[in-house]
């Protein structure tokens, strides 16, 4: 089998800027990226399919006939990516609803971790210079809630 | 006869739908779901005993040639998954029934709970049945996207928070598992694993390690194996109780079941193995380090399914009859037990508002029974002698021992340096949730100001006054501190469950060998599926 160079271009192009949009942080940029690798891999299907033929009836004609498998297969995909594209958005904006905005979050982890290191039970390889700071209630209030970078 | 291996797929399918038709009375979609999965039980124990007997049960559907069309098969692996699978649906079912009203009543509407957790279950018996890689495609796809609707039930910030994550790493493995499944068919042109486990013997080897580790890294980040585990500790905490005890029980070991079936079938002679060796090793003690460092019961749960994750793939990397037989009887095991520990931290959460470790304290005088129910599954985890967590473990260790090499010497030593870890975890959370006082989580800094709600507890259960007055148990009227029933008795049953798979170990244990045999075999399954069936 050789493979149709064009589409296989455009699978890289679709995937690659698919992917450079799902490492966002926004949730909705993440999903039309999401749509694009899915795009970009239902092309696949099409490049893998072979040479395009007649329609896959036997007896319609003497000619080739394309590969219905991998239509088949595809079609499931993009049934399967729209219709978890579609709880996405919904997920996006429920987020959207809840905090204003739909920035996928930090790790709780990272939040323990630093409230853990204002209360000073920190390891030796701490920071000194931070965990110096005040860490009376109250006064560490305003740095639990500090914005993540990159967010206002 | 061979139809029954269509019912595990479609009766939870036909169940979801009666649920919706039902939705407004909850009584009448309790029964459903239950009838369902009480069915689907007996199909699947019906099946475990066929498949032993007669050999691979095989169904095409449609009639359709296995070739063409998709075809379902019930080796004994799938049966024991399965069988193992639906009980664990079903306690946790029941169980879910016993929460609904504190946990659903308010926050989510249940007509979307049931419907959900049953589709759940078509997807992972349909993931553990398909005899195609599209197929699976479709079980994984089935069962992620119900899990999507659970994790963030509710829509409350916290899931909706964890919740993308883990809906965003799903959406990625699911297509990157596209991406394989169109090289396997490009390279071979069939998607059948009966099929292919003759084709890719032909190609070139490059070509089958291209195969092979696409399909790996899908079923990596499904199983969360290390360096593809970052998404599940922080995901799953944070759904309802049940949610993440069957997401804890099931869906990893999916992924696992996954990666068995294809090693074992379509890459008997892989070069992987090595890697493999190391992404076990690495699994069981990063995972078991993360664990070491939480002070949070269902977040100590989720390290430590990550880390025992790395046991499993450990008896797959060795290969041997006896690897496989110890990771398939691990998987047994672990889906019940890690499962039960869960649906334990949901009580402890239901009793103590929390499940916090700081927050907890002297639950074990306080809810003797909740304590009972939480130590045995916990030693039954770490691996202590008489439980199967020890049998399964022991015959782990045996067959890297026998496998003579030096990484594998390695993944021994790992694997009793993480038991010895998941030990040390699990104390912790005894010594600090059950044994220790609740004095000294008040000085860990809870200053919610709950002191006087000690008082109802005293007549019960006896606590001295000194706990009773600097008691940090958040503010919980008499009904609440009674575990309900409907919670214990399922959670008892899953207890009973893990101690059962200890007391009939032997048997089980010459049943994995068998099913290890057979998966080494490999003709079986292949005559099955594209021989006979129909």
């Amino acid at each position: 089998m050789t493979p149709n160079l064009p589409l296989v271009i455009l699978v890289g192009i679709m995937v690659a800027a698919g992917v450079t949009l799902v490492l966002e942080r926004s949730l909705t940029r993440i999903l039309i990226g999401f749509v694009l690798i899915g795009n970009g891999v239902s092309v696949l299907y099409l490049v893998i399919s072979g040479p395009a033929g007649t329609a896959p009836i036997v007896g319609l004609s003497d000619d080739p006939m394309s590969d219905p498998l991998p239509q088949a297969m595809v079609l499931t995909a993009i049934v399967i990516t729209l219709g978890v594209t579609s709880f996405g958005l919904a997920l996006a904006y429920r987020a959207w609803q809840l905090t204003g905005h739909d920035d996928v979050q930090d790790d709780v982890e990272d939040d323990a971790i630093r409230r853990r290191a204002e209360k000073d039970e920190t390891s030796v390889t701490f920071d000194e210079a931070d965990a110096a700071l005040p860490d009376e209630e109250g006064s560490d209030r305003p740095r639990r809630i500090a914005p993540r970078d990159g967010t206002p | 006869m061979n139809q029954i291996v269509l019912l595990p797929v479609i009766l939870p399918l036909l169940g979801a739908g009666l649920c919706l038709v039902f939705g407004r009375s909850a009584f009448a979609q309790r029964i459903i779901s239950i009838a369902i999965l009480a069915l689907v039980v007996t199909v699947a124990a019906v099946l475990l005993v066929r498949a032993d007997r007669f050999g691979p049960q095989t169904v095409n559907v449609g009639g359709w040639p296995a070739d063409i069309g998709i075809s379902l098969v019930a080796d004994r692996l799938s049966a024991l998954m399965l069988l193992v699978s639906t009980v664990v649906t079903l306690c946790v079912l029941l169980y879910s029934f016993g929460q609904g009203i504190v946990e659903f009543g308010r926050d989510a509407p249940l007509s979307v709970f049931h419907p959900t957790f049953l589709v759940l279950s078509a997807g992972v018996s349909n993931a553990f049945l398909s005899a195609d890689l599209f197929n699976l495609f479709v079980g994984f796809e089935i069962l992620l996207v119900s899990s999507y609707v659970l994790i963030t039930l509710g829509g409350t910030g916290a899931r909706v928070r964890s919740g993308t994550i883990y809906i965003v790493v799903s959406m990625i493995s699911s297509v990157v598992f596209l991406v394989a499944i169109a090289c396997v068919y490009a390279a071979t042109g069939t998607v059948n694993l009966a099929a292919l486990a003759g084709r890719i013997e032909e190609l070139p080897s490059g070509v089958s390690n291209l195969l092979q580790l696409l399909l790996l890294t899908t079923f990596c980040i499904k199983a969360a194996v290390f360096p593809l585990s970052a998404w599940l500790p922080d995901s799953y905490p944070t759904a309802p109780a049940p949610v993440t005890a069957v997401f804890a029980g099931l869906l990893t070991k999916v992924g696992i079941y996954a990666i068995i079936r294809t090693q074992t079938l379509l890459f008997p002679d892989n070069d992987l193995r090595t890697l493999l060796l190391w992404a076990a090793v690495l699994t069981m003690v990063v995972g078991i380090l993360g664990a070491v460092a939480q002070s949070d019961i269902k977040r100590i749960l989720s390290f430590t399914l990550v880390s025992h994750i790395g046991y499993m793939l450990f008896g797959v990397a060795i290969g041997s009859t006896m690897g496989l037989s110890g990771a398939i009887f691990y998987i047994a095991h672990h889906i019940t037990v890690q499962t039960t520990l869960f649906l334990v931290a949901g009580l402890v959460e239901y009793r103590s508002s929390t499940t916090n470790l700081d927050k907890l304290g002297g639950l074990a005088r306080a809810a003797p029974v909740l304590a009972v129910m939480f130590f045995v599954p916990a030693m039954n985890l770490a691996g202590i002698p008489p439980f199967s967590g020890f049998l399964g473990k022991l015959t782990l260790v045996e067959a890297g021992v026998d496998d003579h090499r030096w990484l594998s010497y390695v993944a021994v030593a790992a694997a009793i340096v993480t038991s010895l870890l998941t030990l040390y975890a699990i104390a912790k959370v005894w010594n600090r949730a059950f044994w220790q006082p609740a004095e000294t989580g008040h000085e860990a800094g809870d200053d919610l100001g709950h002191d006087s709600h000690g008082g109802s507890m005293h007549g019960r259960s006896g606590v001295s006054t000194k706990t009773e007055r600097t008691s940090t148990w958040k503010a919980v009227d008499d009904d609440q501190q009674r575990l309900p029933l409907g919670m214990v008795v399922p959670t008892l049953m899953l207890v009973a469950c893990s101690v059962a798979l200890t007391v009939v170990a032997g048997p089980l244990l010459a049943f994995t060998t068998r099913a290890a045999e057979e998966l080494q075999g490999r003709s079986a399954y292949v005559t099955a599926v594209l021989g006979g069936g129909g």
